[in-house]
């Protein structure tokens, strides 16, 4: 940072919120980069394979999945923002314990908020909402990105990560829920007629093994799609 | 200041403890109205569900009181225990004092002239507590209705006791043996009873022997203690020792 020793106290504020070396506009090319790309080659849960755990949890059906989606993005955007502010200032011997208190903090709030405003919800997620903190991508965001970028930048790749994570979650609901049940967000969809006709709903999409396996499915598609996701060896 | 320095780590903690433990507490603390309205509603749509009533958390509360006539608490000998408010008694605190000092809250529901005794339930699952209630009919041997609700039990496993099916198969089971003794209702891991109402028994959930056990525990502990008031105000013959 020895360069930086001459810059005025404005420019000083200026490469601290955004730490641009680049001038580019709020969505320019690099910040769109930042959301988009975790939505496809770099999606935390087809491509990094983290938070697997709550995307076989809590994806029997649409609602808690959107619910649990928008808890995630809250929490890895403001705990993104939150360490980025405070990165030049956190001791890095203690920095991942300043991660989980300031992680848990938000998980915390956010599960409160439900308790008082979502309750029929908060109570389906139970335990789920408390496990955000143990989600391997917000730790992993928080380590790998806001420790070493500008506020605004991190609030994006937060919210990135947190939408490729949502979009895969959500998907992968979408159909268990339907084949599942034959409903989406608790409508019925199937017509009872193809009931009576003789079809039934396909109880093993309820079960835990089936959302890996639809994630696997995804994971097909998406690389026989785009090639250089797949290892050489 | 040096930034690994042990001063600064140490300052820095307890600045940032400071900050995240005020927010956190005046969260809570501004939520809390909104929390325990919904806590409440939700007790009175679990009361009413147990005899039959389907309503939703928000609109629980005029069916509440149209239903449910007389809410009364009691102690372990069936005296009514005047200055007691029974939906206020919280039986996670009553568990902890002796069995002489316990109130027994006992809601009574008149459903077009037939008359239910709810009684709540609270006892320990596999990883925390589990609460339910239980709905008798008249003849204060038969089952109305059951529902159960837990904090902590493993979803898919312990946590089914809140589902429709388990709650369906106390429907009509009795809590006394043929002799008229006080038995309650055992949950049996390889239930061979099929839809047999008059063996005591419903069928267990697979991979949650404990937490089912802690569901049969809570039935006989809790109702055990309304017996003697079962005995005094109803013309039932109630056997029990």
């Amino acid at each position: 940072m020895a360069e930086n020793k001459n810059l005025t106290k404005k420019e000083d504020l200026i490469l601290f919120l955004s730490d641009t070396d680049e001038r580019e506009g709020l969505l320019g090319k690099k910040n769109r980069k930042l959301l988009s790309d975790p939505l496809t080659d770099n999606n935390p849960i087809t491509v990094q394979v983290l938070g697997i755990c709550s995307a076989l949890a809590i994806t029997v059906k649409l609602e808690p999945a959107i619910v649990m989606s928008l808890a995630v993005m809250a929490v890895m955007a403001f705990s993104n923002m939150i360490i980025s502010l405070l990165r030049n200032l956190i001791p890095s011997r203690i920095r991942i314990i300043v991660q989980l208190v300031v992680v848990a903090a938000l998980v915390i709030l956010v599960d409160q908020i439900l308790k008082a405003y979502a309750y029929d919800v908060s109570k389906q997620l139970s335990v789920f909402v408390g496990l955000i903190i143990t989600n391997c991508i917000v730790m992993g965001r928080l380590e790998a990105f806001a420790l070493g970028n500008g506020v605004y930048k991190s609030f994006l790749d937060g919210i990135g990560n947190a939408a490729g994570y949502a979009f895969i979650l959500i998907l992968v609901a979408f159909f268990r829920e339907f084949l599942g049940f034959g409903k989406l967000l608790g409508y019925q969809i199937i017509p009872d007629s193809w009931y009576e006709a003789g079809y039934s709903n396909n109880g093993l999409m309820l079960l835990s093994p089936m959302a890996l396996i639809t994630v696997g499915l995804i994971i097909w598609v998406q690389r026989s799609r785009s090639r250089q996701l797949i290892e050489q060896n | 200041m040096d930034r690994n320095s042990n001063a600064y780590t140490f300052l820095f903690v307890v600045l940032l403890i400071a900050v995240v433990a005020s927010a956190l507490a005046l969260t809570a603390t501004s939520l809390q109205p909104e929390q325990a309205e919904n806590v409440k509603n939700e007790k009175m749509q679990n009361i009413l569900g147990t005899v039959g009533i389907e309503v939703a958390r928000d609109s629980a509360q005029i069916p509440f009181d149209k239903y449910i006539v007389e809410r009364i608490a009691l102690d372990n000998n069936g005296q009514e225990k005047k200055d007691v408010n029974a939906f206020e008694v919280d039986l996670k605190k009553e568990l902890k004092k002796n069995v002489e000092e316990q109130a027994f809250p006992l809601y009574i529901a008149d459903i077009e002239g037939s008359k239910y005794y709810i009684v709540p339930l609270r006892g320990k699952g596999l990883w925390d507590a589990i609460w339910g209630y239980v709905a008798l009919k008249d003849d204060v041997n038969t089952i109305k209705g059951a529902v159960f609700d837990h904090k902590a039990e493993t979803p898919g496993l312990g946590g089914e006791i809140t589902q429709m099916w388990f709650k369906k198969a106390f429907d009509d089971e009795k809590i006394l043996d043929e002799s008229g003794n006080f038995v309650g209702v055992s949950v049996v891991k390889g239930y061979q009873g099929g839809d047999n109402k008059d063996d005591n028994a419903v069928d267990a959930i697979s991979g949650a022997t404990i937490t089912g056990d802690g569901v049969t525990d809570m039935i006989s502990e809790r109702l055990i203690n309304y017996l003697p008031y079962f005995k005094n105000n109803t013309n039932v013959k109630v056997a029990f020792n």
